[in-house]
């Protein structure tokens, strides 16, 4: 073992970056869950549940973090889009939006006054 | 007055009940009066590494239920003359701990003009080990190189930050300590270990040391002898950096760069 990894090229399994890398996510993914105040799950949840309306995303493509600053809050939103991909199936809102289109409703006026 | 240190970690298996008995036995040894606890209660252990097993007659449980007094259950270290051990019980389990009966066990300690008491942690981040880290001053967080353990760091540091004395009564936060354990100083020089500044830079508390891997540390349990005793071995000598650390002493940090190796060693080491 020694003797090839004093010829070979031993930094090949630096594994070390990728752990590092990986735990810097995490931790700063689980200090926003402490430190944040309680609204933020459900915040984090309702942005969500608002883009999925449009667009198809993981829970994982947003991330939301309170970074305190000198003299005011951030609220930081991260979106991450999917890659444009080619859907063979249109979501259920899509098909319920193109169904009341077709029966001549704007797609939101259902909700707010009965026809 | 009396400064009480929590030995913690969260994950198991890092080194807490090492580093509790050489903290505890570096102190005693700088002159301090010193009683090192073992929260464990169920899984005793330090008794072990403090290789006074065979002298438990009362326990914590037994103490903070009234059955003993605090002078009958103290075991007295053979060494040095100010160094006390509190062990845990091995048959009760760790819902016989509460939080009125440590008070009550601390105030007793405070009473007896102990200059610190150092409270080894049982791992996990239940009843036990929030009762062990619930009276801090300070806490040194022990971490090995790896990612669980960085993890499980962090998510205990999130917890003496909130649900500690000093937290819940608004006093000043218990002062953080990080101590690196079973360090490989080569294996972090090829990429595949965690480094000190990795590991610094994650957690972003002050590094109390770094303690090499070493076959002193078992060889140390094996006798039941305090590691830091063996001031031959490496990590003996970094366990006794760190104390002069936590008295406030600069001290640089050492055993950080692997050792070098003659020619053949490395060819077929």
């Amino acid at each position: 073992m020694g003797f090839f990894k004093f010829f070979g090229n031993s930094k090949s399994d630096a594994s070390a970056k990728v752990a590092k890398d990986r735990l810097q996510v995490l931790i700063a993914h689980e200090r926003t869950g402490r430190d944040g105040p309680d609204y933020l799950p459900m915040l984090r949840q309702d942005i969500l549940n608002v883009i999925k309306k449009y667009v198809s995303i993981d829970d994982e493509a947003l991330t939301v973090q309170l970074e305190s600053q000198e003299d005011c809050d951030v609220l930081e939103l991260n979106i991450t889009l999917p890659e444009h991909e080619v859907k063979t199936q249109p979501s259920a809102e899509a098909r319920r939006r193109a169904a009341l289109r077709r029966q001549g409703q704007s797609p939101d006026d259902d909700r707010t006054s009965p026809p | 007055m009396t400064k009480t240190i929590v030995v913690t970690s969260g994950k198991g298996g890092v080194g807490k009940t090492t580093t509790s008995a050489s903290i505890a036995t570096g102190l005693a040894r700088r002159g301090y009066k010193t009683v090192v606890i073992d929260f464990d209660v169920g899984l005793r252990n330090l008794d072990l590494i403090m290789g006074c097993e065979r002298r438990v007659v009362y326990d914590l449980v037994n103490l903070v239920n009234q059955e003993a007094s605090l002078h009958q259950t103290l075991i007295k270290d053979k060494r040095l003359d100010n160094l006390y051990i509190l062990p845990a019980s091995q048959t009760r389990d760790k819902d016989a701990l509460t939080i009125e009966g440590i008070a009550r066990v601390m105030h007793k300690l405070r009473k007896s003009e102990f200059d610190y008491i150092i409270c080894d942690s049982p791992a996990g981040i239940e009843k036990g080990a929030k009762m062990a880290l619930y009276f801090a001053d300070e806490a040194i967080v022990t971490t090995n190189p790896e990612v669980s353990s960085v993890r499980d760091s962090d998510r205990i540091l999130g917890i003496l930050q909130s649900e500690s004395k000093r937290s819940k009564m608004n006093e000043d936060p218990v002062k953080e300590h990080l101590l690196i354990t079973r360090y490989n100083p080569s294996r972090v020089k090829d990429g595949q270990m965690l480094s000190v500044d990795d590991i610094v830079d994650l957690l972003a508390i002050p590094l109390l040391g770094i303690i090499p891997e070493s076959p002193s540390v078992l060889d140390s349990s094996n006798a039941g002898r305090p590691v830091i005793l063996d001031e031959d071995s490496e990590a003996g000598q970094a366990y006794a950096d760190a104390i002069d650390r936590l008295l406030g002493e600069s001290k640089p940090h050492r055993f950080m760069e692997p050792e070098k190796k003659g020619f053949l060693k490395r060819l077929f080491g």
